[in-house]
């Protein structure tokens, strides 16, 4: 048999178009994604502009509409900067491993029923994984860009998002009791079961805990320490300028969208809704991730930011008793009903 | 085939992270093609508030990071330990219940020792 | 081994292009972790030699050169400069010049600590109260302009009274600005006040005691915050503070929230002095009339009246013609504190040495006694806390 033959046997054409069609998917995801990131910026400097009594972008396109589209053309063609002193290819790959971290979680998450990229069994646990892959970009960018205070920012990151990571993953196991699974187009079937749909009544304490978590896995206000504008003017990325910079931004932008995704799929029963939106399946969970990332921008708008002693606090003597008392109680729940 | 099992659910994410690698890569490479270069030396220097750098930027930091290493090492296991228990706990109920409620108590054990020295604290 | 073993502490410039340094402060922290072990300030990166300048300049020009001191509060400077002055020259302004003296000082009092207010939460990461902030002082800044035509660098005072009269309309946007303040500084209250990062950031951080505070210097609101009720406007009144009433706002524990409190009560209590003048404002002429070697005679004088024009002439080529030998430091009370004027006069038109006492100044110095032993986000609360301004700091 020669080598040709191996390679092409009757089921090598399915297995293309196997492949074709997941290609196809990812494609669709990762456009849309980019495009919802895009437009995540307008409107949270829209959002935000109005809370503060302004308007917000107004020139590029009629209110601005065209704004990131600018923004993005312009940070394309900016110079890219690299620190004479720099680590050079761990400056390089730092952006990317970012980026790369906070996309891959969009592939285990159903957008509505049945359309996911990969159903696998342990979808949960590799959202989780992939979100402490993301700290890697962040603390080699720290330490690789030779600046003080990008290192500093680095090293605040990495300290805030592994403790925040231990509240974030035990706010979980209480959905997964619930659940009795990991793959999330389960635990979203088995919230149908539910008052309203949700987990996020009997999973009360857990959904605050993961939100709390969850903004502090972002790095965005008010845990927003390692790019403390005032204190570290960007923290890690503040050497990155031009497209390494805007990788950085999205990758932020995509971990939000990313939480926001996990938030609805795990506590507010994800596709699923009062009643059926015709033609668009993923209406309900479009809705409810975008009213999480309205929350952020309010929250950013609204809070001043934490200290470091006081964060670190927060996580270890705070979010971390809850949720395994989360865990308790859900068991003793479980145990009873 | 016996001894070649090939996990075809996870061929998905083997080329998501391979598109992804090649959108970020991509955009780098196509960026460099038209962006512009005009290096000097004031430009290249790290930012440091308008100043001279002054010392060495990658210090020894403070032994605080070992112990949140640590404890995370110790905390994430933990976090592992209870996921499968977490998925099967419905099927096996109170004796998996009381296993785990020992697991925990051991460690919030732990737990409480580590606030007790301060591990948690900051200043 | 030895270099092993030693312990290796980061030592970091904060400044002078830092977007929480408050213009060009420079500070070089030295770092053990997240701890100050070490801070030092460094200043003068804005320095101009406004002093020196002044020596150079008769008494009536060198006024411009008070605006850009603290520019966040021009107005206050100029009314302290022409206070100092007129003291050493002896004159006396008019009573209705006092009260608009008063009421734009306490105006650009309102002006300055809304920015600090601002600044100091934007500082803490609060994003929403400083574009709350900058909508007050633009107000205030039209009312500037209003009065004066300008808005950042007024030099509306004048030796022995103030450039021009203030119009009935001036007066009745400056009453309706009165009317709504307080209801403006609620809002700050609702968004910051209660807020518990607010309060945790805040609440006994950069503690300072009473003793302490006055060993270092402190005037103003700082020195308040820390529970002394010194205050030049009560202790020395000048202009028309006599003659109106308000209360000095003190602190107790003398930290950062402390003085916040302070801040916020001053700006209360500026808004009551406000309408105190509107209401009281006396009628009457605006300069000092019986002063011609000091003060320029009125426009319409000098062009149809020969001793006028004289006078003008000889005041704006030689500076004031009497000016009496000797020397006098006069305090005035502006929104950074204590604000003094040194003069030492050779009984020419030109100081022969002119002293700026600035607030910033003296307070940039406590800051390693703040900041040593705190963390770097307390810098930065501290940095606000204490109200510099490097352009007064720096003179």
């Amino acid at each position: 048999m020669s080598i040709f033959e191996t390679i092409i046997q009757p089921d090598t054409f399915d297995v293309l178009i196997k492949i074709g069609i997941i290609l196809l998917k990812i494609v669709i995801v990762v456009a849309a994604a980019m495009l919802h990131v895009m437009y995540a910026t307008y409107f949270e400097r829209k959002s935000i502009g109005h809370m503060q009594v302004r308007l917000g972008p107004m020139e590029v396109g009629p209110h601005g509409v065209l704004q990131p589209i600018a923004d993005g053309v312009k940070l394309f063609f900016k110079e890219d900067i690299i620190p004479a002193d720099a680590d050079k290819p761990v400056f390089y790959i730092a952006p990317v491993i970012s980026l790369v971290a906070a996309l891959s979680s969009l592939s285990v998450i159903p957008f509505f029923k049945g359309f996911v990229i990969a159903n696998i069994n342990i979808g949960l646990l590799f959202i989780l994984a992939m979100s402490s892959l993301g700290a890697y970009g962040i603390i080699i960018s720290g330490w690789a860009s030779n600046s003080k205070y990008s290192f500093l920012g680095g090293l605040r990151s990495s300290a805030q998002v592994i403790s925040y990571e231990i509240a974030m993953g035990l706010s979980l196991v209480g959905v997964m009791m619930m659940a009795g699974s990991l793959n999330i187009s389960d635990i979203v079937n088995a919230q149908a079961a539910y008052p309203l749909r949700v987990y996020a009544i009997p999973q009360m304490l857990g959904f605050f805990v993961f939100m709390v978590a969850g903004i502090a896995e972002t790095n965005r206000a008010p845990f927003d320490l390692p790019e403390a504008e005032s204190e570290l003017v960007a923290g890690y990325f503040v050497e990155y300028s031009g497209i390494r910079f805007a990788m950085f931004y999205l990758s932020e932008y995509i971990g939000m969208i990313v939480i926001s995704l996990i938030a609805v799929v795990c506590f507010l029963g994800g596709w699923s809704g009062p009643f059926d939106i015709p033609y668009v399946p993923f209406a309900w969970l479009l809705l409810k991730v975008y009213f999480f990332i309205f929350f952020y921008y309010w929250i950013r708008a609204t809070l001043p930011r934490y200290r470091y002693d006081q964060l670190m606090s927060l996580g270890w003597k705070l979010l971390i008793p809850l949720a395994l008392l989360n865990i308790v109680i859900t068991g003793i729940a479980k145990l009873m009903l | 085939m016996p001894g070649k099992y090939i996990p075809s659910d996870y061929l998905p994410i083997l080329i998501f992270l391979m598109v992804a690698t090649a959108v970020g890569l991509g955009v780098l490479i196509a960026g460099s093609i038209f962006r512009l270069k005009r290096p000097y030396p004031e430009k290249l220097m790290p930012y440091e508030s308008g100043n001279l750098p002054v010392g060495e930027p990658r210090y020894r930091f403070s032994v605080r990071f070992y112990i949140i290493a640590m404890l995370f090492v110790v905390f994430d296991v933990e976090a592992v330990f209870l996921y499968p228990w977490a998925v099967v706990f419905g099927s096996i109920g109170f004796y998996a219940f009381v296993e785990m409620m020992v697991f925990i108590v051991i460690l919030v054990v732990g737990y409480v020792y580590a606030w007790k020295k301060e591990a948690f604290n900051w200043d | 081994m030895a270099e092993v073993n030693e312990v290796k502490e980061l030592v970091v410039n904060m400044g002078p292009q830092h977007p929480a340094t408050h213009g060009v402060l420079r500070l070089v922290l030295q770092l053990d972790g997240e701890t100050v072990v070490k801070c030092t300030p460094h200043v003068g990166y804005l320095h101009r030699g406004i002093e020196k300048l002044g020596e150079n300049m008769t008494y009536l020009s060198a006024l411009p050169l008070t605006d850009r001191l603290d520019y966040i509060a021009s107005m206050s400077n100029n009314v302290g400069y022409v206070v100092a002055v007129e003291k050493l020259f002896g004159i006396e302004a008019p009573e209705r010049a006092k009260f608009i003296r008063t009421m734009v000082a306490e105006m650009s009092r309102i002006s300055s600590h809304i920015i600090w207010l601002g600044t100091h939460a934007l500082d803490i990461g609060a994003m929403t109260p400083f574009l709350y902030a900058f909508r007050e002082r633009e107000w205030i800044l039209d009312l500037f302009e209003m009065l004066c035509g300008a808005r950042l660098t007024v030099s509306y005072p004048r030796i022995g009274g103030v450039r021009n009269d203030v119009t009935q309309e001036f007066l009745d946007s400056l009453y309706r600005f009165a009317e709504e303040f307080p209801k403006r500084i609620e809002e700050y209250e609702t968004l910051i006040d209660k807020n518990r990062i607010w309060l945790k950031r805040t609440k006994g951080i950069g503690i300072i005691s009473k003793e302490e505070a006055i060993n270092w210097g402190l005037t103003g609101a700082t020195l308040r915050g820390s529970g002394v009720p010194y205050d030049v406007r009560k202790y020395a009144p000048y202009d028309a503070y006599d003659k109106v009433e308000f209360d000095i706002p003190i602190g107790e524990n003398g930290d950062v929230y402390d003085r916040y409190r302070v801040r916020m009560a001053e700006m209360r209590q500026a808004n009551r002095i406000l309408k105190q003048c509107i209401e009281k404002l006396p009628e009457g002429p605006i300069m000092a009339p019986d002063a011609p070697k000091f003060t320029l005679p009125p426009k319409d004088r000098v062009l149809k009246d020969m001793e006028s024009l004289i006078h003008h002439f000889v005041l704006i080529t030689k500076g004031p013609m009497a000016a009496p030998e000797g020397e006098i430091y006069v305090a005035t009370e502006v929104p950074k504190g204590e604000l003094g004027f040194y003069f030492v006069s050779d009984g020419t038109g030109r100081p022969y040495r002119m002293r700026v006492r600035a607030p910033s100044f003296v307070h940039a110095s406590v800051l390693p006694r703040l900041c040593e032993g705190g963390l770097v986000a307390d810098v930065i609360a501290n940095i606000g806390t204490i109200d510099i301004v490097l352009g007064e700091c720096d003179r």
